[in-house]
């Protein structure tokens, strides 16, 4: 058949007018790389801190910096109780000190705050210390900081996810939409070129960005900040493949209808909203309540970030992916048969 | 096969919102084999419609449409599809791409066609093959629209208003290559409102009004059928015979049709040596003064007026 033919005209059309966009190579590449830099240095530094909190200005105060106040463990600031209660609401101290009745202390601090709960604990054996209390045994700590367990690691697969799910929707989305503006689908309509050709050349060009947007950010990781790639990058290019044909898929479906770049903006958004929040991006999706998790585990997002950080940071074999691929490969195949059925070409 | 295209009793209702649109109530037409035919008529006519029904891109309510001795739907639109070329009122090409690349992507979608060269050269866009879609002039466009539309050499073509918003000069380019490949024995199917057009391109035309075809014919005969080929143009000063109707000038022998445009009157005569001597001492009879006079040959736009006693060009 020659129908292969007009498929490759597609795809080749299509990235030369991508790749002369040089505001959308930034937005594909260059933000998201600043973003795995940024977040990467805010988080990677997290070492020996020393514990900071607040202590009501008074007696109390002169105790509490007698005992704690030359130990480097601890960031004491004074302040008068409003000041200090104030801070605390608003998050500029973990805990604030003051003196109980009884001669000791009390503690004020947000227990659904995880930073402040340690915070607490820690000020408090400071103190207990300080003022003689002897430990039952003699503990010691052991520091593990090896690359892949760090909080870098784990965000770089996330943030390679987003940028997949990202750049299938709106890669596909906003071309589309402005083609159909344009007229322009009409116009291939009235051609011979099959619809289901159209489409999937639509698909293929996406997947030819798959591999330097995975890859680009994941080796920028690994240079930058050691982030460790212990699985075969075959598992990790076949299971980015899958991530990128289902969201292609999904974009896909976004834009059969819409007329308007404000309507596909707010179908985007509506889609991928979920995603960006419960698929475990910025932290694992399986905090999130028990009868949420199949919610949370059907959606595509979720399944990409999962088997890259398997592969990617616990070396796994693709094998041990079949599920999450399965799944991705049904988003892809449904969306597509679907944004078939509805595309819209007028 | 005598006829590129047929179509009956075609309807077209759309529903926009709550109202309910008759874009089309009941359009017949026949153009034959090799023939360069228009469809004349103001904006909101139905000419689109007609033409996007015929390029099977939307569907009709109801009527008989037969392009090329095919009906669409019925299992054969691909092969169709190869031999038909379109032109949409307006078709904007991705910016940044070069329109070589543009007429490659176009090439590749028909089995057989002309070479990309071969499409540049009949539409005279040499100088510009390598300029991005974004560089072309309003005309350049619109000749590389006319150039996708010929890339596979379609036995039928279909260009819907493709000279609207151009420049004098750019239409005329257009129009040469629109004869170009009438010469060549295509079917053409153009539509505009622009009478002057379809004067000088049209073997044949169609006057379309309300949906419907209200006359047909070569664009000659369709003047002559005015009774009077010669149209005379006046205009009153303000102030002076006041009063003065168009009506009172269908007493005058050779006068045919008389109506008001804008400040002036116009007259369809057929011997104008007796009727403009006749208008004089009319309008000097009503103590009137002429602010102007001209004489033409009658056109296109007349035969609507006289069809509609509306002009085509205040829609």
């Amino acid at each position: 058949m020659t129908s292969f033919r007009p498929m490759l005209q597609l795809v080749v059309c299509n990235l030369k007018a991508f790749l002369r966009e040089p505001e959308a190579i930034f937005w594909t590449y260059g933000f998201p790389l600043l973003m795995v830099v940024g977040l990467g240095i805010a988080f990677s530094s997290s070492r020996a801190q020393s514990v900071q909190f607040d202590v009501v200005k008074g007696e109390t105060a002169d105790r509490v910096m007698s005992l704690l106040g030359k130990n480097s463990a601890f960031k004491v600031t004074v302040n008068p109780p409003e000041t200090a209660l104030a801070r605390l609401r608003t998050n500029r101290t973990l805990v604030v000190v003051s003196g109980s009745e009884s001669g000791g202390y009390e503690y004020h601090f947000d227990p659904s705050n995880p930073e402040s709960r340690a915070a607490k604990g820690v000020i408090d054996d400071g103190l207990q210390r300080a003022a003689g209390r002897k430990d039952a045994f003699e503990s010691k700590e052991v520091i593990v900081e090896a690359p892949g367990s760090r909080y870098v690691d784990f965000l770089v697969p996330g943030l390679i996810g987003m940028n997949l799910m990202g750049g299938g929707m709106w890669g596909i989305g906003f071309v589309l939409v402005d083609m159909r503006i344009k007229k322009l689908l009409k116009r291939l309509l009235a051609t011979p070129l099959r619809r289901p050709h159209f489409l999937l050349s639509v698909v293929g060009t996406r997947l030819v960005f798959f591999i330097p947007e995975a890859f680009f950010l994941l080796i920028c990781a690994y240079l930058i900040f050691g982030v460790p790639i212990r699985g075969s990058v075959a598992a990790i290019m076949a299971v980015a493949f899958m991530g990128s044909l289902a969201f292609a898929g999904l974009g896909l479906l976004s834009a059969s209808r819409a007329q308007r770049i404000e309507t596909i903006s707010g179908i985007m958004n509506v889609v991928m909203l979920p995603m960006w929040l419960c698929s475990g991006i910025f932290f694992s999706s399986e905090r999130f309540p028990e009868f949420l998790q199949p919610l949370i585990q059907a959606l595509p997002l979720t399944q990409l970030i999962n088997a890259l950080r398997a592969v990617i940071l616990e070396g796994h074999s693709l094998f041990s992916q079949a599920m999450p691929i399965g799944i991705l490969f049904a988003w892809a195949a449904v969306s597509f048969a679907l944004a078939l059925k509805w595309f819209r070409w007028g | 096969m005598d006829h590129a295209i047929l179509c009956k009793d075609l309807y077209k209702r759309y529903q926009d919102g709550k109202k309910i649109v008759d874009a089309l109530n009941g359009l017949n037409l026949a153009v034959k084999a090799g023939e360069c035919f228009g469809l004349l008529g103001p904006n909101g006519a139905g000419k689109t419609t007609t033409v996007e029904i015929l390029e099977g891109l939307i569907p009709a309510t109801s009527g008989e449409v037969e392009v090329l001795g095919i009906r669409w739907g019925t299992g054969q639109d691909q092969q169709l599809r190869e031999r038909i070329g379109i032109t949409l009122q307006e078709t904007r090409f991705q910016e940044k791409l070069k329109v070589r690349e543009v007429l490659e992507l176009f090439r590749s979608f028909y089995t057989h066609g002309m070479t990309t060269e071969q499409a540049i050269a009949t539409v005279a866009l040499e100088e510009k093959a390598q300029a991005w879609v974004r560089d072309l002039s309003g005309g350049q466009r619109q000749r590389l629209a006319v150039a996708t539309a010929l890339v596979g050499e379609p036995e039928l073509l279909f260009l819907d208003e493709p000279t609207t918003g151009l420049d004098p000069q750019a239409r005329r380019r257009l129009w040469d290559v629109v004869r170009d490949l009438r010469e060549r024995g295509r079917t053409v199917l153009i539509t505009t409102h622009y009478m002057d057009e379809a004067e000088k391109l049209c073997d044949r035309v169609a006057v379309v009004d309300h949906g419907k075809v209200i006359a047909e014919g070569s664009p000659n005969q369709l003047i002559s059928q005015l009774g009077g080929e010669h149209v005379i143009e006046f205009s009153l000063e303000k102030g002076a015979g006041d009063g003065i109707e168009p009506d009172d000038f269908m007493k005058l022998p050779p006068v045919i049709r008389a109506v008001r445009e804008a400040e002036g009157i116009l007259l369809t005569v057929s011997q104008p040596h007796i009727a403009i001597p006749a208008l004089l001492e009319f309008v000097d009879q009503r103590k009137g003064r002429l602010n102007s006079l001209t004489t033409r040959h009658a056109n296109l736009e007349d035969v609507f007026v006289n069809l509609t006693g509306r002009f085509l060009r205040d829609d």
